[in-house]
């Protein structure tokens, strides 16, 4: 067997909204769509400004093999096709439709013909789904892989993120769905071994699943301790199965192929009865939201308006994020859409918005100690600061997955996740160095 | 409305501080600081007063006269003062007292950076040098009891071990000894609050402790006396489990605490000093650059290089 579990840190759990159902909002007057919703290639839109769409329908097209879909998930007309900034800082093309409130949805929706593995996989590219544990990796293209090399399907319902509940939503309120999509894995993917993973801070959701495993073989529920990252890949790979992802591998090449739970009931809802990816179960939370909740919203919905749909805020927002505390993204304005791959977004009032003073570094441990991937922070900070790229390929500061362990746990409150993403930076520079030099060498030989 | 705060994840924080470590290391202080006033009488407290005051002063002094933040906050010169107030003898004279505390902290602590900067144990290092500063008053003790005026340690190097305290009194402290090390019950309560906030791991002091006391075993040098006596206690729990000056890996600590152990060890029973606790743990801070480089982490599924 494996060694001890992967080590991580105990975040608080801030699950407030788990008990609460999904609220769906109505349309909101227009939505703006981004093309780069995905890792890969933007999607190529299909429409043009004056086009009538309808729920459903397909708005921009694949291009390419690491692409995905878009359909839109408003009925309206299409207003524009916009250049946007996303959050992260690229620019997107973005469809803007302005929502005509009937939200029709597109004739003729019918489910897919699914039969064997390749209309499984064709389905699958149709249905629009990408990665929504938050990667935005399209999933036709995880799941084309040489079957044999499976050895175990994770689903991962850990959802290790503070305050996030919408995977627990999913696994709760689209059970069946989710049941249906295993068995589909076990059919289409001949996977012999199928887990199914979930902290023990839902134990609703590890009764509701170790009940239906119950009557079937080769599915296994395990019971995660609830310590953050639980859900990052290579941890819930190796904490499950005891397969090691290595550096520079997929998770495929040890033998592993993990889905999270809301991206297997995405799929399945478009095999059972025709609609993509068209909207998504969003936790609204934080110190400045005046009414904590789930909602489920129009792919394309803008901030503002699901603020306000959940009651406004109750204290000055001062810091808006997406995704969880631990990984998320710090927003400049309310103006961004929800994303395919949005799971949450978080208002924190003035007196959780600014980050601690940083202080120095008192070579405590503690980093190297929370560290899942047993990378060792506080000595990449060092390197980092020397300029030391030599030594930062050393520590190995490229396998870094920027979990956030090593900045939540730092008692001088130094921000070892920024250093690491610069140091990663600094790495690349000097490798592509190494090897344009190495390159011309060769060409002088 | 207009402007958030916009800033890299994580965006969330643990609430441990390096001042609320030094806060809690100082709380682990206080039961050998109230056993010494039972043991010794008011005098420890007046020591240990004047070497954290001295202390805080002089980091607040130095940084002050170099124009770096004032950092007495982080509760770090405090401890400082208040381990080497421990390690003297109760009637020391108070300037050198206050020696020693400037020593610790502006030779050993902030010449080298301040805050996590520094080689060496502040408290650890400036014992030693005061040992060979002021040899006489570090070595003279507070008669317990009619019978004692030496430390056990002293007694066992004479070879006058008919001449040794009971195992209880060892145990209580009423014997010849520094201020905060003579009181078993009292260390071992604070280094289980330091195990039980998780500001230590046991690792460093087992080990140091353990390897003590099998080695003098095998020497057959009365190890439980060596237990008990001197620094290896305090030492153990409170000096050689200082973050800046000991190895920050599982494996580190494990070679550091075996080092410790083994020069305490070594001294103890063929040095010229009848304590080696302070010199070990010095000794050991100068090699930990090199334990912390051969005890570095495998990086998970790392390829080798």
């Amino acid at each position: 067997m494996y060694g001890k579990r992967l080590r991580g840190v105990r975040a608080p759990h801030r699950k407030n909204t788990s008990g609460c159902a999904p609220a769906r909002m109505p349309a909101p007057a227009a939505v703006v769509i981004p093309m780069m919703m995905h890792i890969g290639a933007p999607a190529k839109p299909v429409v043009a400004a004056g086009d009538t769409v309808k729920v459903g329908q397909l708005i921009a097209e694949a291009s390419g093999f690491v692409s995905s879909p878009v359909y839109s998930g408003v009925s309206g007309k299409v207003k524009a096709i916009d250049s946007i900034l996303l959050p992260g800082g690229q620019t997107s093309a973005a469809i803007v439709i302005e929502s005509d409130g009937e939200q029709a949805l597109r004739d003729g929706l019918a489910p897919p013909p699914v039969s064997d593995l390749k209309s499984f996989l064709a389905a699958v590219r149709e249905s629009g789904v990408v990665g929504l544990g938050g990667a935005g990796f399209p999933t036709a293209a995880k799941l084309t892989v040489e079957l044999p090399k499976i050895k175990a399907v994770i689903i991962n319902g850990a959802e290790c993120e503070p305050y996030i509940t919408s995977d627990t939503r999913t696994m709760l309120d689209q059970s069946d769905l989710l049941w249906e999509g295993v068995l589909m894995l076990k059919k289409y993917l001949e996977a012999d071994r199928v887990i199914i993973a979930i902290e023990n801070n839902k134990p609703d959701c590890i009764a509701l699943y170790e009940g239906l495993a119950r009557a079937q073989d080769g599915v296994e529920i395990k019971t995660l301790p609830s310590l953050y990252p639980q859900g990052g890949e290579k941890v819930l790979i190796y904490n499950t199965t005891g397969l090691v992802v290595g550096e520079g591998k997929l998770p495929i090449d040890a033998g592993a192929l993990v889905l999270n739970c809301t991206t297997l009931a995405a799929v399945v809802r478009y095999i059972k009865t025709g609609m993509p990816l068209v909207e998504k179960c969003v936790t609204v939370d934080g110190s400045a939201v005046a009414n904590p909740q789930n909602v489920i919203v129009p792919v394309g919905t803008k901030l503002s308006d699901l603020f306000d749909f959940c009651g406004g805020f109750k204290s000055e927002p001062k810091k808006i994020m997406y995704g969880g505390p631990m990984m998320g993204l710090a927003l400049t304005d309310l103006s961004f859409p929800i994303l395919k791959t949005t799971n949450a977004v978080i208002a924190l009032g003035a007196k959780d918005a600014i980050p601690p003073k940083e202080t120095a570094c008192i070579k405590c441990g503690r980093c190297i100690a929370s560290c899942p991937l047993r990378l060792m922070p506080a000595n990449i900070e060092q390197a980092f600061r020397r300029k030391n790229p030599e030594e930062l390929e050393q520590l190995k500061v490229n396998i870094c997955m920027e979990c956030g362990c090593c900045s939540y746990i730092c008692p001088a409150k130094r921000p070892l996740v920024h250093v690491n993403k610069l140091a990663k930076i600094m790495l690349r520079d000097y490798q592509d160095k190494n090897k344009t030099a190495a390159k011309k060498e060769g060409t002088l030989k | 409305m207009s402007s958030f705060a916009v800033s890299v994840s994580p965006h969330i924080w643990s609430k441990t501080t390096t001042s609320s470590i030094m806060r809690d290391v100082l709380i682990a202080l206080i039961p050998a600081l109230i056993a010494s006033v039972f043991i010794f009488g008011t005098r420890p407290l007046l020591v240990t007063a004047v070497c954290v005051a001295t202390a805080v002063i002089s980091e607040w002094v130095f940084e002050k006269a170099t124009k770096r933040p004032v950092t007495i906050s982080d509760l770090s010169a405090a401890v400082t003062g208040t381990l080497l107030a421990f390690s003297l003898p109760a009637d020391i004279p108070i300037w050198q007292a206050v020696v020693g505390a400037v020593t610790a902290i502006i030779v050993i602590k902030q010449l080298f950076g301040g805050i996590g900067q520094n080689f060496a144990n502040p408290a650890a290092a400036s014992r030693v040098i005061m040992l060979l500063a002021f040899s006489g008053p570090m070595t003279q003790w507070r008669q317990i009891d009619a019978i004692t005026g030496a430390t056990p340690l002293a007694l066992i190097k004479a070879g006058d071990t008919d001449l040794l305290p009971s195992l209880l009194d060892m145990f209580l402290g009423n014997r010849g000894g520094c201020i905060g090390e003579v009181c078993v019950p009292a260390l071992i309560a604070g280094g289980i609050y330091l195990l039980a906030r998780r500001i230590i791991q046991w690792h460093t002091p087992v080990v140091f402790i353990a390897t003590a006391v099998v080695l003098t075993a095998l020497l057959d040098a009365q190890p439980l006396y060596q237990l008990m006596s001197g620094g290896l206690l305090p030492g153990a729990i409170f000096m050689a489990t200082d973050y800046s000056t000991t190895p920050s890996t599982v494996r580190g600590r494990v070679i550091f605490g075996f080092g410790c152990g083994l020069i305490t060890v070594l001294i103890r029973v063929w040095g010229s000093y009848p304590e080696g606790v302070s010199f070990s743990i010095l000794l050991m801070n100068i090699i930990t650059p090199y334990i912390s480089r051969w005890t570095r982490s495998r990086p998970f599924g790392g390829a080798k290089a």
